[in-house]
């Protein structure tokens, strides 16, 4: 019946915007973590404490250190006199990486043999760990081959404007720059978008079951289907109106663009929201208070993040995991938000992901209409 | 399905588990249309279960009942559109003015919307409520709030109306305020299924239910309990050093109960004549005895009585 609907609707969006403390929880939490996670997700690595120590003191050494100081990815905070100072600034974590030059280095360059760098890792974030040594190896493969054209040039210099200058230019499509954001600006959304509809449908259902409502309602003629939309419906506006508000201030604020058509990113909005809704009412009915949804939800949402590719390629992830994350709709949701903001591709692209989240909303909420009873047994 | 029979619920052999716990033990009775049908018992007797069940939250483990002569376990939304509930627990929303709590209550009910405005008026006036139709729901005092959720279960006008200790935590004038509407609302025909445990308003109902670890123990009108379920007599016992005076008593012979009411004793004992003995037997243990007297048993001696008696019976059930 409409009028039912029309009333419960009308309820649920006055306990999101009458309240003051409601108002705020809907607004300020989504923008600040777009803010924090925009800044701090990023597989940038910047401003590496180092230490360096240096036992050749040739000019190549010198050279070789200050294009490592020179570079915004390292920040050199010690110069090193032995290696037993080495232990314990690592230790302390004062630095992250200490590069070490052997007595001989110069003298095995100027030889043209290979001359080692020791570069000793606080492995402890391995993934800043990594991406340093790939930073060390471009620093020290650009060294070597300017090393090696100026050793020719003054030994051959005939020669020297001949030498093979061969230079791998990448050109990464969508993304010229390698801008980690506009990989993750996306992520953040879709993961910001699933956590509050998650937790603002299980919630909207425990709160009245807390204060006794649910109760109250359950004898009144209303069907289960009226209650289920009634109580979704409002959380799909939210969730909506979510992705375009945080997806403006992320295109602004971070500059990631916007190249698709959002009517495509509604779309697939809608059709990932109806899972998040879905597993929202399955958490309250197994949920008696708030603070067992709150916890409950958290064993949706990290496997959820895990599985969808959102820090940790999809590709890379064991073969059994790799089918697992079929059953994730944020897996799928990731490809069209990044599908629509970078790629800028349409429809006839993401029609897959966009099934798959059809499928996957109408098997949760058909689980979750089927869980819901209006009894208290 | 049953004809209609004059009897607005009908309960029989009603039985509720929780795993092996046994909440409703086989109870059975009837109320009537335009009856005010007391549920008394003491915390986790079964009462909230069995109302719960009449109102289709729970199914029954096993037994029947009729309500507005619909089976619950048939056809638990016809029998919604027949009654009205307030919950032990009963609440509104906080956010909510008290026009938008009816709006939203005769919203689910389906009221039509001919007689929407004429109900929220009724309601408004029957809580006291008219001029504050806009304020938070959340701001009102207990009584008002009381009345409101009476107002918010009644907007259909159901025949039947369950009301799961509505008066606990209110203050004594909201208290016989909301009697009133209730006696109101009987004399129109409305059957009123109320539990309490005030033995003041179980004198208001017409008739009486005592539950005890899920069983029901007595049935009738609240003079029908007092008068049968003290089998002897009573004496009012006024002494010192109560304490000590509860030991000896216990003691003595043809003493079958006693209970504190007050700062005195209630004495359930076989035959009015020995009470000088108990009088000596006080006084040699040099208690002072001041008044010793045979009074009529009151509600709340018969309740007493009542369960104690069959709390002794059932001794070997877990009754909480
Ligand atoms: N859902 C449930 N699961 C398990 N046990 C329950 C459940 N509901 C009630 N009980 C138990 O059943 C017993 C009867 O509870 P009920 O609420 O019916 O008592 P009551 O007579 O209404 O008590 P009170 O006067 O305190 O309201 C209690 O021991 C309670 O703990
Ligand atoms: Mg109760």
């Amino acid at each position: 019946m409409i009028e039912r609907l029309r009333q419960i609707l009308l309820k649920e969006f006055i306990h999101l915007f009458r309240d003051k403390q409601a108002r705020f929880s809907l607004i300020v939490p989504p923008l600040l973590q777009m803010l924090i996670f925009g800044y701090a997700a990023s597989y940038e690595v910047n401003r590496v404490s180092t230490a360096v120590l240096d036992f050749d003191h040739s000019q190549e050494s010198r050279d070789f250190l200050e294009r490592i100081s020179a570079s915004s990815r390292f920040q050199v905070r010690e110069v090193l006199q032995n290696e037993s100072q080495i232990p314990s600034l690592l230790d302390h974590r004062r630095v992250v990486l200490v590069l070490q030059i052997q007595p001989g280095f110069a003298e095995l360059l100027r030889k043209g043999q290979t001359a080692p760098i020791q570069a000793v890792l606080d492995g402890t974030d391995s993934n800043t760990a990594l991406i340093a040594v790939e930073y060390i190896n471009q620093i020290a493969a650009r060294f070597a081959q300017d090393y090696q054209l100026q050793l020719a040039d003054r030994t051959r210099p005939t020669l020297a404007t001949f030498a093979p200058n061969i230079e791998l230019q990448e050109r990464p499509w969508y993304n010229a720059n390698l801008e980690s954001r506009w990989f993750f600006v996306p992520g953040v959304i879709g993961t910001l978008v699933l956590v509050s509809v998650l937790q603002l449908t299980s919630f909207a259902v425990v709160r009245e079951r807390e204060i006794g409502t649910l109760e109250q309602l359950m004898v009144t003629p209303i069907s289960p289907t009226e209650l289920i939309v009634g109580k979704t419906l409002p959380f799909l506006i939210v969730g909506l109106a979510n992705v375009v508000f945080v997806g403006i201030l992320g295109s602004y604020w971070f500059e990631v663009p916007f190249r698709g058509n959002i009517l495509v990113l509604l779309l697939g909005t809608t059709l990932f929201l109806s899972s998040a809704l879905g597993v929202g009412l399955l958490i309250s009915t197994v949920s008696q208070t708030q603070q067992q949804a709150f916890a409950i939800s958290f064993f949706y949402i990290t496997p959820a993040i895990m599985l969808s590719g959102f820090g940790y390629p999809i590709g890379s992830m064991p073969t059994t995991l790799q089918y697992l994350t079929n059953l994730d709709p944020l897996r799928f949701f990731l490809v069209v938000l990044r599908g629509t903001f970078i790629k800028g591709v349409g429809l006839s692209v993401l029609w897959p992901q966009m099934i798959a989240m059809a499928i996957l909303g109408a098997a949760t909420l058909t689980i979750a209409t089927l869980r819901f009873h209006k009894t208290l047994d | 399905m049953t004809a209609s029979n004059g009897y607005s619920v009908e309960v029989e052999k009603l039985v509720k588990r929780f795993g092996d716990f046994t909440a409703v033990d086989r109870i059975s009775f009837q109320t009537r249309s335009g009856e005010v049908f007391g549920f008394l018992g003491p915390n986790g007797s079964g009462k909230s279960t069995t109302i719960r069940i009449l109102c289709g939250l729970l199914h029954p483990t096993s037994g029947r009942a009729i309500v507005a002569g619909y089976d619950v376990v048939e056809s638990p939304e016809l029998i919604r559109r027949n009654i009205g509930y307030m919950s032990q627990k009963f609440s509104l929303y906080a956010d909510l003015t008290v026009f938008e709590n009816l709006r939203f209550y005769a919203g689910m009910y389906g009221v039509p919307a001919a007689e929407l405005r004429g109900r929220i008026d009724w309601a408004l006036e029957m809580a006291g409520l008219r001029g504050r139709e806009s304020s938070l729901t959340g701001t009102l005092a207990g009584g008002w709030k009381q009345r409101l959720a009476l107002g918010c279960a009644v907007l259909h006008r159901p025949p039947i109306l369950f009301l799961d200790e509505p008066t606990s935590g209110v203050d004594p004038l909201s208290r016989r305020l909301f009697w009133e509407l209730i006696q109101q609302m009987s004399s129109e025909g409305v059957t009123i299924f109320v539990t309490t445990h005030y033995m003041d308003e179980a004198e208001y109902c017409n008739r009486l239910a005592l539950m005890n670890g899920g069983k029901l123990i007595a049935l009738g009108t609240p003079t029908e309990l007092k008068l049968g379920s003290i089998q002897g007599s009573l004496l009012l016992l006024e002494c010192d050093r109560l304490g000590d005076a509860i030991e000896r008593v216990r003691r003595l012979d043809n003493v079958r109960d006693v209970a504190v009411f007050g700062n005195a004793l209630h004495l359930v004992v076989s035959d009015a004549a020995i009470a000088p003995t108990i009088r000596a037997a006080l006084e040699s243990y040099g208690i002072l005895v001041t008044g010793l007297r045979v009074i009529r048993p009151s509600l709340e001696d018969a309740f007493v009585a009542l369960t104690t008696r069959h709390g002794a019976d059932d001794a070997s059930e877990l009754s909480p």
